[in-house]
């Protein structure tokens, strides 16, 4: 178990690794990244700010919701914050399970409460402007879909 | 050497991403005022503070609240020495 926010990069092979156990079937890892140029959007840059000491708690949450409802052998959630450029990492969540299924779903179950819960706000840049991003309502509505 | 002001009733304030550029501060001590038992009567108190407290705190439903890193709202307790967190809804990930 281990929740991590940092402003360093990470190593997708080493935190792969590091799930692996006798008694894991499968890791489900997804990682996000700053979407930039290539796209409609034109962004330079973006920095991230975070709550210290409550975004931990929060994520410590969402682990232990996903852990409720699926049997995880291990999870690792790791979130950097601080000024990234496009194609960078800015986050990763991985769930390992004995199965497969328990582990694709936990780790978007993770991923669909991190964006809603976790307090991070991220700010763009572009054409030499920073504005803070706004909340979109599909990810309320991707949370929503794991109620009931 | 204590003076008495420094067992009065206290309360931090946090603001972050935009209202923290609006407030111009990202914490604040207070002293409680009287009569607020919930976040939504301290919210009238830290508008009249400055104009940028109450362009932050104009629209209270734009805005998350956290009472000792947790999540509340207007309705959730408030004593001396909680911490009361405003914040725009997050956008991680």
């Amino acid at each position: 178990m281990s929740v991590r926010v940092q402003t360093e990069d990470f190593d997708v092979g080493v935190e792969s690794r590091a799930l692996q156990a006798e008694t894991v079937g499968g890791i489900a890892l997804f990682v996000g990244t700053v979407r930039g140029l290539s796209s409609d959007d034109g962004v330079t840059a973006m920095t991230l700010e975070h709550f210290p000491g409550m975004t931990e708690s929060e994520l410590e949450r969402i682990e232990a919701e996903a852990r409720q409802r699926w049997p995880l052998e291990d999870v690792t959630i790791i979130h950097r914050v601080g000024r990234l450029l496009p194609g960078e990492q800015i986050v990763m969540v991985a769930a390992a399970s004995a199965h497969r299924q328990a582990a694709f779903d936990a780790a978007q179950f993770i991923m669909d409460f991190l964006k809603t819960d976790a307090p991070f706000w991220k700010a763009e840049e572009r054409d030499g402007k920073t504005n803070w991003v706004e909340a979109k309502d599909s990810d309320d509505a991707a949370r929503a879909r794991w109620n009931g | 050497m204590t003076s008495t002001t420094e067992t009065r009733a206290n309360l931090s304030v946090r603001y972050f991403a935009w209202m923290r550029e609006h407030t111009g501060t990202d914490m604040e001590t207070i002293t409680l005022p009287a009569g607020v038992v919930n976040v939504g009567d301290l919210v009238p108190h830290l508008t009249a503070m400055s104009d940028g407290h109450a362009l932050a705190l104009k629209n209270m439903k734009a805005v998350r609240v956290a009472v000792n890193r947790a999540y509340g709202d207007l309705d959730t307790p408030v004593s001396a020495g909680d911490e009361v967190a405003f914040f725009p809804p997050v956008t991680g990930g």
